[in-house]
């Protein structure tokens, strides 16, 4: 007799996985973050410098930093200490709040190229770690451009002639790239500035007191315009000249609108990879993984016949469901990412193997298919759960210890690993079960063993 | 299938020796090709318009000074050149000594004046890594591998036994030790993805070897006698041969695919794990129930 509630299930499981297989499809295309070796983009890690001169310390704020260290820190330390390690520099001279700001800036010069979800992220006491996928259909968003705008300080004075800086660009209200007339009639690109009531009053007594003299503006420690002073300027106005470009002009009006950087930034690790490397890398990337897939697929069903096809449907709901949990979460697709999926998919077919090599050997100890796939998924229940478990200590670990790409690894590979579990003991056994529960194989031979 | 794999464990322990001391012998007179996420440094990967030769590189970078780690200005002329084939044509690699914004903007300004249609569009890919982070990222590794061996060894010692535990682990040390090998074999540069190959090669042998001992586990629960034991071990193997093979084979095809289908990038990162797969799956079936015995040999003498 057949079992019509066992086998509609069987066909309504089925018909779901091809549904959301449809359905995410397209969404995943759209929606997942790719991190920037498979998209193109810029990457720098920024460490922030200890101010000069600011490294008295006592030792009551020693000890209480000894005490703040997380776990962590603890470990490193000691395994430093394993290789006679390096004498630990301190670090606690730049404040959190000067962090906080710091980052602030970043975001606004960031922002300002209009690239969609950077990261700005700080690592540690006083790393900052930025990522940005660049559009590769827009060139506009030149990489080189986004590296000179992220590290500069962008600190402006203006000093008066003792050398003495007595206005900061924290005064200014407004910068902007303009073209204007200069002294011979000619129209130059030039940014010009507004600066609030304070400054503009400051500004007036510095004209005032300058008369035919020239003020140096200064950027960054550099002469970047000296003008002559030729009458009283009261209303907080001024303009900056002798900029090559438009382009140029309005990078500097950009930096000086987001305002300086409150500390100086050292690029310990820049990465940029170009929008055809990286369309490249994941377009040969996806096909490969595609055959792949298919491969195992058509091993599975020629090998393990119809356990085998479901193992494969198995497999599609697998990666539906990683791939979706990465856009959900909003995970970062990387390369080494890329390689944490296949290790799992991997691990996702070893879960199926291990339950039908185990129904083979019930079946041919003369179990019936519904005792033998009872006892399948029972026996080999214990072999996943402790093969998995142990992968995902590592994949703990990884993601406790790495950076950037490495940590992206950790993440897809833990994830991988609980939707392979997933998969195997949900989806697998609950197609299994309602297969041999409907009774409409008429031999085992389906099943995988001769007769 | 009656293959006494435990009867012939010093064969197996003789060919393992004999692997180790090739790569052993080969890390010593080859040594590893550490790129500069180790060693810090600067990587251009560009496209030179209308083509080059190595030496015209080298003649442009001899005219650019940066400082190197000991403070002192060096031209750029000693820099690593290498032609590779991009995706329109003849892409050139150069690997210097970290270089700073200026002086990297040095760099590209003197590629532009030799190569006059040189525009951003050719710079393929730039990386910088300073020698802090070099250095940082290689205790890190270090340190992951140190930490989850610490973690299985618990984790197995807690669901099996600690000879269990000790008996998974060398097998994973040496698979992991093949890899770094194969690193050195191929001339494969050690970049971060290498710390990630060799602990993707660590989850994937330690999973191979945890599914033969839980049969183990299981059998000797019918018959735990020590006497038994080879056989007991024996059988376990054959019974979770099929699902050994089919499994790596599996893997093979996905990461083959990636190998020969996947692009220069993702060899570095495929062919390690491709060799790794493959050595796990041996270690896993020759190395781990052997060592298990021999663990429990000792046991038994000390308890007579």
């Amino acid at each position: 007799m057949i079992q019509w509630t066992k086998l509609l299930t069987l066909i309504l499981i089925i018909t779901t996985i091809f549904t959301a297989v449809a359905l995410s499809l397209p969404v995943i295309v759209r929606d997942i973050n790719l991190g920037i070796d498979l998209q193109g983009g810029v990457y720098v890690l920024l460490e922030a410098q200890v101010p000069e001169g600011g490294e008295q310390e006592t030792e009551a704020e020693e000890t209480s930093q000894e005490e703040n260290k997380n776990l962590w820190q603890k470990i490193t330390a000691w395994f430093d200490g394993l290789f006679g390690g390096k004498e630990e520099e301190e670090t606690r001279e730049i404040s959190n709040e000067d962090m906080i700001a710091t980052i602030a800036v970043l975001r606004n010069r960031v922002d300002s190229f209009g690239l969609s979800e950077p990261v700005i992220q700080r690592e540690g006491e006083r790393r900052i770690r930025i990522e940005l996928a660049t559009d590769p259909n827009n060139p506009e968003q030149g990489q080189q451009a986004i590296l000179e705008t992220i590290g500069k300080t962008a600190l402006l004075e203006f000093k008066d002639s003792s050398g003495k800086t007595v206005l900061t660009g924290a005064n200014l209200t407004e910068a902007q790239a303009v073209y204007q007339a200069d002294e011979f009639g000619r129209q130059v690109p030039m940014v010009s500035l507004v600066f609030d009531s304070a400054g503009a009053k400051i500004f007036s007594e510095l004209t005032a007191s300058h008369l035919g003299q020239q003020i140096p503006i200064y950027l960054d420690g550099e002469v970047i315009s000296a003008p002559m002073v030729q009458t009283v300027i009261s209303d907080g106005k001024a303009v900056i000249t002798g900029i090559e470009s438009i382009e140029e002009a309005s990078r500097l009006a950009n930096l000086l609108r987001s305002g300086a950087l409150p500390l100086e930034l050292a690029q310990l690790e820049v990465r940029t990879v170009g929008p055809t490397l990286g369309s490249d890398s994941l377009t040969t990337s996806l096909w490969a993984g595609l055959l792949g897939l298919v491969l195992v697929m058509v091993f599975m069903i020629f090998y393990y016949r119809l356990p085998g096809l479901i193992a494969s449907l198995a497999l599609l709901a697998y990666g539906v469901i990683l791939l979706d949990l990465l856009v959900v979460l909003k995970a970062v697709l990387t390369l080494p990412g890329i390689a944490g999926i296949i290790l799992t998919l991997g691990m996702a077919v070893d879960a199926n193997v291990i339950i039908f090599e185990r129904l083979k050997e019930e079946l041919r100890n003369g179990k019936t298919p519904r005792a033998a796939t009872l006892a399948a998924f029972d026996k080999a229940l214990s072999s996943i759960m402790d093969g998995n478990i142990t992968t995902l200590i590592v994949a703990a670990i990884l993601y406790a210890l790495g950076t950037g790409p490495i940590r992206g690894f950790a993440v897809t590979l833990s994830l991988g690993i609980l939707c392979s579990m997933f998969t195997a003991l949900i989806i697998t056994k609950a197609m299994m079960k309602n297969l041999v529960d409907s009774n409409i194989l008429k031999s085992n031979w389906l099943l995988g063993v001769k007769k | 299938m009656n293959f006494d794999f435990i009867g012939k464990r010093r064969l197996w322990f003789i060919i393992a020796l004999g692997i180790i001391a090739f790569g052993i012998s080969f890390l010593i007179f080859r040594g590893l090709n550490f790129g500069i996420d180790f060693t810090g440094g600067t990587k251009l990967l560009l496209n030179l318009p209308g083509g080059f030769t190595t030496s015209q590189v080298r003649d442009v970078l001899a005219g650019v000074e940066a400082t190197d780690a000991n403070g002192r200005t060096v031209t750029l002329e000693n820099s690593y050149i290498q032609e590779t084939v991009g995706t329109e044509g003849q892409e050139v690699v150069i690997r210097t000594v970290p270089l700073t914004e200026e002086e990297r903007e040095q760099l590209l300004a003197a590629i532009a004046k030799e190569w006059p249609d040189f525009s951003d569009e050719d710079i393929r890919n730039i990386e910088n890594v300073g020698p802090v982070v070099g250095g940082e990222l290689l205790r890190n590794a270090l340190l992951a591998l140190l930490l989850a061996s610490i973690g299985m060894i618990v984790y197995i010692s807690f669901r099996f036994e600690l000879k269990f535990a000790v008996a998974a682990l060398i097998p994973l040390l040496f698979d992991s030790f093949v890899v770094i090998t194969s690193f050195s074999v191929f001339n494969l540069e050690i970049n971060s993805p290498f710390v990630a190959s060799v602990l993707t090669i660590v989850g994937y042998s330690i999973n191979n070897t945890i599914v033969i001992f839980d049969r183990v586990r299981e059998n000797l629960r019918y018959n735990s006698s020590f006497k038994a034991l080879p056989a007991t071990l024996n059988l376990s193997i054959s019974q979770s041969l099929l699902r050994t093979i089919n499994t790596s084979l599996t893997t093979l095809i996905t990461v083959g695919a990636l190998l020969f289908a996947g692009g220069e990038t993702l060899k570095d990162f495929t062919l390690p794990m491709f060799i790794g797969i493959f050595c796990g799956t041996f270690t896993s079936i020759f190395l781990a129930s052997p060592l298990f015995y021999e663990l429990k040999v000792r046991e038994n003498k000390a308890r007579a």
